[in-house]
């Protein structure tokens, strides 16, 4: 399929337009709303009851159970004009540091444990002596700020997990989103190392692959996703892709001028690693604090190369046998 | 807000995206605090401070809205000679009587004029009858030398002979309430503000500037709070310091202003209107007493007010009492009035709960409630519920309230057997909101009617199935009874037409009893056609109107897109359809809007009527010049300048003469437990709150009382987005429980390495009442406060927890107690003192040693913590 197609009309020539998400991070309130209507609508089983003390994540990311992941951050920083009066309090060292270790340690090898929580915090909690009024240490902390955001499928434009699926039950649908069908699904599990971003998972009990679907059962029927829905603060906002980049592009030019200059855009961009992503973010921070990777590039791209290399190396190595053949003839 | 009401915050950050600046106060920082531009963080208990810093700064800088405040508040009234101030008395009002623990409150009038308590407030138990005899005017005036929270209705005071009020509107005279105000906030300043909060000068300075800047004609200033402010020993003295810088900023009957109390569940607001209060009748009308309330013209002659709208309250009484009892009901028999119950003392919550550990409460309804993990001091709920006859619990799950008989702490820690326990417990599963017709009153007293979505399954069933079946099984039994106390049951209207497999009543019949009918059977269409000769019927008459026309007004769903921004017809707001109260405050003395902006509702003199986006909360056609000539009645008593048609003055109350237990002006007392003395007054605590006084519910050594440092920290409690109150609609639910799996305790790095605390390890919380243990999250959200000559540490818990359910720990709860509100008994569970140490917490009896090793340590007694006054003068 062409990707001018996805781009311009998602590969079905008199489809609608490609549909997507826009997550405003910067209003995002925690609420998990979110998660759960998309537990509702999908009839996900729940992930698990696990303190993960990643702030108030105890979700930690997303996967076969989990579609929409409300990641919390606690960092030592300024957010915008806002003032936390933290520089003003008798306070100590940050506890995020020292909060993302013992997460770390106590989750062990588990992937994503310290997502969210990577937050920058320079110093671990000492043992401070609070029995003065005063600071209670000269390097107290100074800032602070609570990030929320709410993380899902990206949809991309180049897709690998829909590249490497031999089933073709991972498909592009009219409206431009990657859908896997879990009645062709034959739990290869191809799909899952292809992700850049580490989003679709095996369900152990099952084997088949699950994630995400923008809630293709209800673009059909003109509604809108649930966790969209189901948003309180139009944080998740669904609609035609074009509309929500020019809506995200105002938006950061809007929170530039009210001071908070760190805003920035995750996965807009047409031009970037996967062609662009059909559910893209504003972002307060760099993406790894969100536990997104950098600068993601569809694990497919090089194999049109390696293709060609194989093809060659192929036709090289038939040429040889058919003149070791046409050779011993002789 | 964003912590407990998420989907009302969509508005705060709408707002936001249009350029209000968003102000959070709370000891933590919240999701809440994460959206705002600026998060106060205050010592928990100390709010009347900071807002009496606030009304400091505007008093002390000239800022308030003077011409609003001349015209439409009580600023300019003289009080009585009497009158003393917490200045004068190291923290007390006059009347403060040391036999009684409380105040007689005369001496707290307005000059020349005997003011009387607002409905519903009356003397309890007197011992002789003989106020029957009097007249109404001497019954009012005792009633009202006792300040006994209960007796008071929720409307304003009435005033016997408003025409004798003195004003001085240039606000000078020393005894008018701008100047009493002025002299008792003089001391609140922003550096007495950080050392009693913990808030530092330039970010309560901050926060005064944006507060002051946004008030003025052009713009308003909204104040939003949550239960966190009722849960104080001086719970409603916190709302009213709200209600008192509103006032002066003009922020009250204006739109985009006013004080919004978000609730703790869906329809709070509509359960007291329609009241699950044991003090009041449907629309704030109060209950009967036995001693003054022979017939129903006494009734109506102690509780009405001759001036203001309250002054028609025969009229409802008689509608809601033909409401009650249809054809029985007549002039003859006065309506019926013999068949109201007459309250008979004190029966809130907690004194109920102490009834029962005396014996005397023997049976017990408990509707989607969970006093065992819900209320505070679970124990005594529990041990109460363990001397009961019978206990009925209607809920969706097994909740701890209907096993702690077989499962709960008094199990584990032997204190209990099942076997020994006499009480017979009922579980009957109870329907969800989705699955039954009903409506919802929300903040905005906006009905919302609500449609069946699905069958409740197996034998759960709705409240109103419950309700109106046991009435009908028990006018069953009765039938045929020839005695008079069977009456009042037999003679009810109890006529709802049913349907279904199940016999499910009509919601809907319901919905139009309590909107009313006239004699023929149509619908009233206003409150202002209630009738008090029996010819109509009314449930309650605020919300009469809600099915005019004979249409469900509160089932309307016209998108904001198609209608004005005021939004008349999304649902049906009482009264009258009415979205802002008190709206006549949004034009000026002559009428006119305040500002082009803020232009609500106004005076059409072509017209010769007032006008607007929004029903005007006033007289159609008074004129802003009228003036009542002498001998007015009821609203006709009120002038055209006078926008709080409810007081019998028509005047926003910045003092309130009569009507409050603790004091005509908000002041700051520490909690019942606290970690400092209190820096403003020798008063340390709210001399008039209650206390339990029992051995079940002992209270800690405050300040600098010897024993204080065994519970060296604040605690607060609080709720999470991802449950609902005592867990009831959340534990038991894998999507929520999933997202916050476990009891936990909030403390700050400090704490954290004060007391040994490791993150995600374990923690045992100490009080007088119980320990419990929780997971711990260290979090750079909480911080210490510098307050008096010390920092103060605050211990955050969730209160969700219980036994019962997918997730489980242990419940706060177990730690809060029994001291109270004096005007409307609300517990003080959001500021009290504790103790914390690493570790999971002892198991069976040696959890109670633990509690007594600390009790013993602290030299705790039942005395500790429980004198009323603590000024060093004597009585004044």
């Amino acid at each position: 399929m062409s990707d001018d197609l996805i781009e311009d009309g998602t590969g079905y020539p008199d489809g609608p337009p490609r549909m997507g998400f826009f997550t405003d991070t910067s209003v995002c309130i925690g609420c998990k709303a979110c998660e759960v209507a998309c537990k509702e609508w999908n009839v996900i089983p729940d992930d698990g009851l696990s303190l993960l003390g990643m702030s108030y994540d105890n979700t930690g990311m997303l996967g076969a159970d989990t579609w929409r992941h409300v990641a919390f951050i606690e960092q030592d920083k300024p957010l915008g004009r806002q003032n936390n009066a933290v520089g003003s309090m008798p306070t100590a060292a940050t506890a995020t540091r020292a909060s993302a270790d013992a997460v770390a340690g106590g989750l062990g090898d588990r992937h994503g444990a310290e997502l969210g929580t990577d937050t920058g915090g320079r110093h671990p909690v000492g043992s401070a002596d609070a029995s003065l009024p005063g600071p209670v240490t000269a390097d107290g902390r100074k800032e602070l700020r609570w990030l929320m955001a709410s993380d899902v499928c990206k949809h991309c434009t180049h897709a690998a997990c829909l590249d490497v699926c031999p089933t073709g039950s991972l498909l592009r649908t009219e409206f431009g989103t990657v859908v896997v069908q879990e009645d062709i699904c034959n739990g290869c599990g191809y799909c899952v190392p292809a992700c850049p971003y580490g989003v679709i998972d095996q369900r152990k009990d099952d084997g088949r692959v699950w994630k995400c679907t923008l809630c293709y059962d209800r673009l059909g029927a003109g509604q809108e996703p649930a966790c969209a829905k189901a948003c309180p603060t139009d944080s998740i906002q669904y609609g035609p892709l074009d509309e929500l980049r020019e809506r995200a592009a105002e938006r950061v030019d809007h929170l530039h001028d009210a001071g908070v200059v760190e805003a920035r855009l995750y996965g807009a961009d047409p031009d970037n690693g996967v062609g662009g992503a059909g559910a893209f973010f504003l972002l307060l921070d760099e993406p790894e604090v969100y536990g997104f990777p950098p600068d993601p590039v569809v694990t497919t791209r090089d194999l049109p190369r390696m293709w060609r290399h194989t093809a060659l190396a192929a036709a090289g190595v038939a040429a040889t046998v058919l003149a070791a053949f046409l050779g011993g003839r002789r | 807000m964003a912590e407990c009401h998420p989907v009302g915050f969509q508005w705060v950050m709408e707002a936001k995206a249009r350029g209000a600046t968003l102000i959070h106060v709370d000891p933590r920082l919240t999701r809440t605090g994460a959206l705002a531009d600026l998060h106060v963080p205050i010592r928990a208990g100390t709010d009347i401070a900071l807002l009496g810093g606030l009304i400091n700064y505007v008093l002390s800088n000239g800022l308030e809205f003077r011409e609003y405040v001349v015209a439409y508040t009580n600023a300019a009234t003289i009080l009585s000679e009497d009158f003393r101030d917490t200045e004068d008395l190291d923290g007390l009002f006059s009347g403060w009587q040391d036999d009684e623990g409380s105040y007689a409150t005369d001496s707290w009038q307005y000059e020349g004029v005997s003011v009387a308590g607002s409905a519903g407030k009356r003397k309890q138990g007197a011992k002789e009858g003989k106020s029957a005899e009097e007249s109404g005017k001497n019954r009012s005036r005792e009633r009202h030398v006792t300040g006994r929270g209960h007796e008071h209705g929720s409307h304003g005071a009435s005033l016997e002979d408003l025409h004798q009020i003195r004003r001085d509107e240039t606000l000078q005279d020393p005894r008018c309430v701008f100047q009493i105000l002025k002299r008792h906030y003089g001391r609140y300043t922003p550096e007495m503000v950080a050392r009693v909060c913990g808030v530092p000068v330039e970010v309560f300075e901050q926060m005064a500037r944006a507060i002051t800047e946004n008030s003025n004609r052009d713009r308003t200033t909204a104040w939003a709070y949550s239960v966190g402010w009722t849960q104080h020993t001086v719970g409603v003295q916190y709302i009213r310091a709200a209600s008192v810088l509103q006032l002066l900023l003009g922020n009250i009957g204006r739109p985009g202003g006013g004080i919004l109390a978000l609730r703790g569940h869906a329809s709070i607001q509509g359960s007291t209107d329609i009241p699950t209060l044991y003090n009041l009748l449907p629309g704030y009308l109060p209950m009967p007493h036995p001693d003054s309330h022979g017939d129903l013209d006494q009734y109506v002659a102690d509780d009405s007010s001759d001036t203001g709208y309250w002054g028609n309250m025969r009229s409802y009484a008689v509608s809601l009492l033909k409401a009650y009892w249809g054809d029985a009901a007549t002039a003859e028999n006065d309506f019926c009035f013999d068949y109201l119950p007459r309250i008979t003392g004190d029966h809130s919550t907690y004194k109920t709960v102490q009834a029962q550990l005396d014996g005397v409460c023997k049976g017990y309804f408990l509707n989607g409630q969970n006093p065992a993990v819900g209320s505070a001091n679970a124990k005594a709920q529990r041990l109460g519920m363990a001397n009961l006859d019978w206990l009925v619990v209607r809920d969706f799950s097994l909740i701890e309230s209907a096993t702690w008989w077989k499962d709960g702490p008094e199990i584990e820690s032997g204190e209990l057997r099942p076997e020994s326990i006499g009480t017979e417990v009922f579980f009957l599963p109870a329907a969800a909101h989705t699955e039954k017709d009903g409506s919802f009153t929300n903040t905005q007293r906006m009905l919302q009617w609500h449609h069946k979505a699905v069958e409740p399954p197996g034998d759960a069933r709705s409240d109103l199935w419950f309700w109106f079946h046991l009435g009908r099984v028990i006018r069953q039994k009765l039938a045929g009874s020839a005695g008079a106390m069977d009456r009042p049951i037999l003679d009810l209207t109890w006529t709802y037409s049913t349907s279904g497999e199940h016999a499910e009543p009509s919601a809907e019949e319901v919905l139009q009893e309590i909107n009313g009918w006239k004699a023929d059977g149509t619908c009233l269409s206003s409150y202002e056609e209630l009738k008090d000769d029996g010819s109509t019927a009314c449930g309650c008459w605020i919300y009469c109107g809600t099915y005019a026309g004979g249409v469900n007004q509160a089932a309307r769903r016209k998108p904001h897109t198609e209608q004005s921004w005021v939004a008349p017809e999304w649902g049906w707001a009482w009264p009258a359809n009415r979205r802002l109260l008190y709206n006549r405050a949004s034009a000026d003395p002559d009428g006119k809007p305040w500002s082009e902006q803020k232009a609500y509702v106004w005076w059409d003199a072509s017209d010769g009527k007032w006008t607007g986006h929004d029903v005007p909360d006033f007289q159609p056609t008074k004129a802003p010049g009228y003036r009542p000539p002498d001998g007015a009645k009821r609203e006709d008593a009120l002038s055209g300048i006078d926008p709080f048609i409810m007081q019998a003055d028509g005047k926003g109350w910045l003092y309130v003469p009569a009507g409050l237990s603790d004091g005509p002006l908000p002041t700051h007392y520490e909690p019942q437990e606290s970690p400092v003395p209190n820096l403003l007054y020798g008063q340390r605590q709210n001399p008039a709150r209650q206390l339990t006084k029992r051995a079940v519910d002992p209270y800690h050594p405050s300040g600098d009382e010897p024993g204080s440092q065994v519970f060296p920290y604040a605690l607060t409690t609080y709720r999470l987005t991802e449950h609902h109150t005592a867990g009831g609609m959340s534990r038991w639910l894998p999507y929520l429980s999933e997202l916050q799996p476990e009891m936990f305790c909030e403390v700050s790095p400090e704490l954290a390495a004060e007391a040994g605390l490791e993150h995600l390890g374990w923690a045992t919380i100490v009080t007088a009442r119980g320990a419990i243990e929780a997971r711990v999250l260290v979090t750079d959200r909480m911080v210490p406060m510098r307050v008096h000559d010390r920092l103060v540490h605050h211990v955050g818990l969730p209160y969700h927890w219980g036994g019962n359910g997918i997730t489980t720990g242990d419940g706060a709860n177990e730690l809060t107690h029994m001291s109270l509100d004096p005007n409307v008994h609300i517990q003080e569970a959001k500021a009290l003192t504790c103790d914390i140490r690493p570790g999971r917490r002892p198991r069976g009896p040696d959890r109670l040693q633990l509690v007594e090793e600390y009790r013993r340590r602290a030299g705790i007694t039942e005395e500790t913590g429980t004198a009323h006054r603590t000024t060093k003068e004597g009585s004044p």
